[in-house]
């Protein structure tokens, strides 16, 4: 399968990046790693008339430390984040979840920033990102601003990114010490996952201090459990406490029903996997 | 037409090319290096797995202008000086193929895992190939293959 024809721009600025996008609005599309947009415009779903690649950018590259934040560079590709001491020893929620994103070969090329903006509701970086609480900095015409993750995800496939910005940076808030896991129920090894639950724990002396939890697809965005993570700070690290705070994992969400499974089984999915998860995240 | 120079196989190569063409459309098509094949065409499969500035990548999943200015090693670039990569050597040996039609997306994922790790267990070389579907299902082989390389040096 082949795509529709476009013109391709690569610019090596994020300036020169905006100015096209300025000029060509909403015929132009962004070209991040690509292992998304790809199968897209293969499968002919999209046709831009204009395709802005920001693989020649350095400067949307690279992780640092940056004081109570570590910030991920936009283009930074998952195979880096994936093995980054950084992100390992103040953000383990994302290294874990970017372990189990789709294979290698993916990884070496999809980017941080571009499955966020993507915002696949089954993207297995969303539900971290917003457990973790991180900052999207979004940069358009008129300079830079940040958005919270609470308010970034809008709805499927659609982020509060507006159509003259790009997605820079994201910083995330460092979590040093606290435990954390990925749980992603799949029916098949490389592929988007049926629910996925992101759980992140801070236990003091065998008692559960504070808990973030996110879901992946339990609805057309990714979700925080915030009835079981209130329900678990102050419990024991045990498998009964946990069970029982896990029970309330799927309060408040719509998941979609399809040929992986109905609404009814992923909410009985997302009470197994918090449970899995919060204990493995605390050690227990 | 984009004009791009790139690397193949040890080759420098330059070559007026639609905005649309896909890498493994490139070295099939304009190159002729048809030992990457075309698989699934889902970037599911693996089968047309390369290497880009020396890591896998899926070349259906990538255009042949982002390859500008870069690397590709492709499974027709393994073989030095007449003589077999290893891992070509080792899948020979252990039967690691049947039909033979994912067998340049094995090699070529399966020398990235060495080169990462170079004595990985049947475990991670199972996680490690992940992205690459056998439909004949010779898995077995096929990891044996991979533990054979590494028992032979194989990550060079």
């Amino acid at each position: 399968m082949i795509p529709a024809q476009f013109d391709y721009l690569a610019p090596t600025t994020v300036e020169e990046a905006l100015a096209a996008l300025g000029q060509h609005g909403d015929d132009a599309k962004i070209l991040a790693g690509g292992q998304s947009l790809l199968p897209v415009l293969r499968m002919r779903l999209n046709a831009p008339e204009v395709v802005i690649d920001l693989g020649r950018i350095e400067s949307l590259r690279g992780i640092r430390d940056d004081g109570d934040a570590i910030v991920i560079g936009a283009m930074t590709q998952h195979s880096v984040v994936e093995h980054d001491p950084l992100v390992a020893e103040h953000a383990a929620l994302i290294s874990k979840a970017v372990e189990h994103l789709a294979d290698h070969q993916i990884r070496h090329r999809g980017t941080f920033g571009g499955a966020l903006a993507h915002a696949d509701p089954a993207g297995d970086l969303g539900a971290p990102a917003l457990a973790l609480g991180a900052q999207f900095v979004i940069q358009g015409p008129g300079g830079s601003r940040t958005v919270a993750a609470d308010d970034f995800f809008v709805d499927l496939f659609e982020t509060a990114i507006g159509e003259d910005e790009i997605l820079t940076e994201v910083r995330v808030p460092k979590h040093t010490g606290w435990g954390a896991c990925y749980e992603k129920f799949v029916r098949v090894a490389h592929q988007w996952p049926i629910v996925a639950v992101a759980a992140t724990v801070r236990v003091e002396g065998g008692t559960i201090a504070e808990a973030k939890i996110g879901l992946t697809n339990m609805g057309s965005t990714p979700l925080r459990a915030r009835a079981v993570e209130s329900a678990l700070v102050g419990q024991p690290a045990t498998e009964d406490a946990v069970r029982a705070a896990a029970a309330q994992a799927a309060d408040g969400t719509n998941p979609p029903s399809d040929l992986n499974g109905e609404a009814a089984y992923r909410k009985h999915l997302a009470t197994v996997l918090v449970r899995r998860a919060v204990l493995n995240a605390s050690g227990a | 037409m984009t004009r791009i120079n790139l690397t193949v196989d040890g080759s420098n190569v330059s070559d007026d090319v639609e905005p649309r063409m896909l890498l493994v459309q490139y070295l099939r098509e304009k190159l002729g290096k048809t030992g990457t094949v075309i698989g699934c065409d889902t970037s599911n499969c693996g089968a047309c797995t390369v290497h880009l500035d020396g890591v896998s990548v899926k070349s259906c999943n990538v255009l042949a202008v982002q390859a500008d200015g870069h690397e590709v090693t492709t499974i027709e670039g393994l073989a030095q000086d007449g003589e077999l990569h290893q891992m070509q050597k080792s899948f020979r040996e252990c039967h690691g193929l049947q039909c033979g039609f994912c067998t340049p997306g094995m090699i070529m994922q399966s020398v990235d895992l060495l080169k990462n790790n170079p004595h990985p267990s049947e475990e991670e070389i199972r996680v490690g190939l992940e992205g690459n579907l056998c439909r004949c299902t010779g898995y077995h082989n096929i990891v044996k293959s991979v533990q054979h390389a590494a028992a032979q040096g194989g990550a060079q």
